[in-house]
């Protein structure tokens, strides 16, 4: 059967005017229809840019060098902008960070929500009413008959990344892509985001990438997930399997790095060094000048992502057999 | 909303009434005895008596402010020094003529400027950008009494394009309501002046407008670079929504609102410019009136003419904030 989503060898360079600097090097994976995909890594690892990779949204300087994005049989990357538009918010919705930032503040609700179904079905403006309440509702936003006519400004944070699901929710797309779409908020509000993603994935039968930095919500969520590093994959496989049994020291890291109810007094762990900036890459594996276990050969040679069992888990690190 | 209005209109009462001390004050605080500052220093002594008592000065400050006030309420303006006519006719006369002027070149420097500011905006960097900012920077510069001479010398003198100067040409039949000629023009269409009332506008309106063009075109692009990195403009685009709408449905709404700012005070620019303006297209307004006042030493012309524009500046801000709170729907206007 084909894949709903395939990424093939996907390579986003940024072209300033010192040279090119890479930003993802040549990761690829696929994603089914109805599938929940993680994308793990710290700040700066290129989870975002793979986002806005497959919706070709990269802002410049940046551009997509080489690879493939094939979603339903179409190559996305090579699609004329009015075509990629038609996709856009409509088959591919897109969930971001802040709530606070992503609504426009000028723009009632109810406008941000039916231009979208305008924009996409050849509906009239009170279906397209009806199907904004109809959202609403699926995200259990209490009277939303009152909620359209009000502005972002007059609804608390939690509501409004609700009102930004319900958005994504509009044309009944068959992926959603959420980057860090919790990170702005409480840890409580997180949670019920997080469960109302995964209700809707489920009824909807929608397909989930999910961008974060938090393995822990991956581990709650998704069904696969891919652990990014300096702009590639150094491990990827099933969610359970990986957050159980880390292969890659830098996936053990991030594992260690989430907090527990630790005594009082003791520090909290935290992988050594940080990431490297996009211009200075280290030679060989990226990981090694942080990596407690790397040896010689870690810093001349690349290691090349391989399975090392037979689950579909793929490592790249010397040091794992 | 109203409520909102309201309020802020007695917000003013204590501007404009500092305003009116000021004004008053100017001819009491110019070093010398006010009546000789008025008739000159040659005056007889019986003249010089004479304007004190047709003015009051020999009464006490205090009392001649309140007289000053009570007519101001009363809609007199007092009289101008050297015909002794009312100051209020010449206003009636005068007034419509530089706010027609002054609304024109406002339209014009709105439209040019934000037009060229959204282009730079979206086309950051781009050999576009670097022009129109040039030429803002130009505009910005360039003193407009120079910058009005060289277009009349162009398009009036060397091409004959457009007409040397005036309101209209002498001979053209226009009856007059609200002395705004090109709404008068419209209002009893007569196209014939409105065609040539517009002719005679656009040389003056554009050389106006430079300054304010330029500024409003600066702010629109900082505006509107500030507007296009937000994360709201990331999400429009990943709706799927086209350029346009994201452009002008999404960013510019929110750029405007500092813009809106900024054209509100260049009104004031406006009115202030117009005297030069005014005084080189021999534009019959009030800036050309009060110029020709100061060269007289005509206190009371003086006097109305700054009243009057204090007034309109306090009035257009009141303007801006209202069309604030109806672009922002985060100002609370409760």
């Amino acid at each position: 059967m084909r894949h709903l989503l395939e990424v093939k060898d996907l390579e986003v360079k940024f072209a300033l005017w010192f040279g090119e600097l890479t930003a993802i090097d040549g990761i690829s994976f696929t994603l089914d229809r109805g599938e929940r995909l993680g994308i793990v890594g710290e700040s700066g690892a290129g989870k975002s840019v793979t986002g806005f990779a497959i919706i070709n949204l990269i802002s410049k300087p940046g551009y997509i060098s080489a690879g493939q994005i094939l979603f339903e049989g179409q190559e996305l990357n090579r699609l004329p902008e009015d075509e990629m538009r038609s996709i856009r918010g409509n088959r591919i919705s897109m969930i971001f960070q802040d709530p606070m930032m992503t609504l426009n503040p000028v723009l009632t609700i109810g406008t941000q929500m039916i231009e979208t179904v305008l924009a996409h079905e050849n509906v009239s403006k009170s279906e397209a009413v009806d199907i904004a309440l109809d959202k609403l509702k699926k995200v259990h936003i209490p009277s939303p008959e009152k909620r359209i006519h009000q502005y972002p400004h007059e609804c608390s944070g939690g509501m409004r990344q609700r009102i930004v699901v319900a958005i994504a929710l509009l044309t009944n797309p068959a992926l959603i892509i959420a980057d860090e779409p919790t990170t702005a908020l409480d840890v409580t509000i997180q949670a019920e985001i997080m469960d109302l993603l995964l209700e809707l994935c489920e009824s909807e039968k929608m397909g989930l990438i999910l961008i974060t930095h938090d393995l822990g919500v991956v581990s709650q969520i998704t069904e696969k997930v891919i652990v990014m590093y300096a702009g590639k994959i150094v491990e990827s496989g099933a969610t359970q399997s990986v957050v159980q049994d880390p292969k890659h020291p830098y996936t053990r890291g991030l594992l260690k790095a989430i907090p527990g109810i630790i005594p009082p007094g003791s520090r909290l762990y935290q992988i050594p060094g940080m990431m490297p900036n996009l211009t200075e890459i280290p030679q060989g594996c990226s990981f090694h000048p942080r990596c407690t276990i790397s040896e010689s050969i870690c810093s001349t040679e690349v290691p090349a992502l391989i399975s090392k069992d037979q689950h579909h888990r793929m490592v790249a690190c010397h040091m794992v057999k | 909303m109203l409520a909102y209005i309201i309020r802020r209109i007695f917000v003013l009462i204590p501007t404009l009434l500092g305003v009116s001390i000021l004004v008053f004050l100017m001819l009491h605080l110019t070093p010398g005895d006010p009546a000789e500052l008025l008739m000159g220093e040659r005056a007889s002594e019986e003249a010089l008596q004479e304007i004190r008592e047709h003015l009051g000065l020999n009464k006490p400050l205090y009392e001649q402010y309140g007289l000053f006030l009570k007519q101001l309420m009363q809609g007199d303006l007092g009289e101008t020094i050297w015909t002794r006519q009312k100051v209020w006719i010449e206003v009636k006369q005068r007034f419509p003529a530089t706010i027609e002027l002054s609304i024109v070149a406002l339209f014009i420097s709105c439209f040019a400027g934000m037009i060229l500011g959204i282009i730079s905006a979206t086309k950051q960097y781009s050999i576009f950008d670097y022009l129109s900012m040039l030429g803002a920077l130009v505009g910005v510069s360039m003193p407009i009494f120079w910058l009005g001479l060289v277009f009349m010398l162009i398009f009036a003198l060397n091409l004959g394009w457009l007409p040397m100067s005036g309101r209209l040409t002498v001979g053209v039949e226009l009856e007059t309501i609200t002395n705004l000629y090109i709404l008068d023009a419209i209002i009893t269409r007569n196209w014939a002046a409105l065609r040539d009332a517009l002719w005679h506008i656009i040389m003056p309106a554009v050389t106006l407008s430079t300054i304010p063009t330029a500024i409003v075109a600066r702010m629109t692009r900082s505006a509107m670079l500030e507007v296009l990195r937000q994360d709201y403009i990331k999400t429009a685009k990943a709706k799927g929504l086209s350029q346009f709408i994201v452009i002008f449905k999404h960013a510019l709404r929110n750029a405007l609102i500092p813009v809106v700012t900024t054209i509100g005070l260049q009104f004031g620019v406006l009115l202030g410019g117009a005297i030069l303006t005014e005084t080189i297209f021999a534009w019959p307004g009030v800036g050309k009136w009060m110029y020709d006042a100061v060269m007289q030493r005509d206190y009371m012309v003086i006097r109305s003419g700054t009243l009057f524009i204090a007034t309109i500046f306090v009035l257009i801000n009141l303007c801006v904030d209202v069309l604030y709170a109806v672009i922002n729907p985060r100002i609370s206007v409760k």
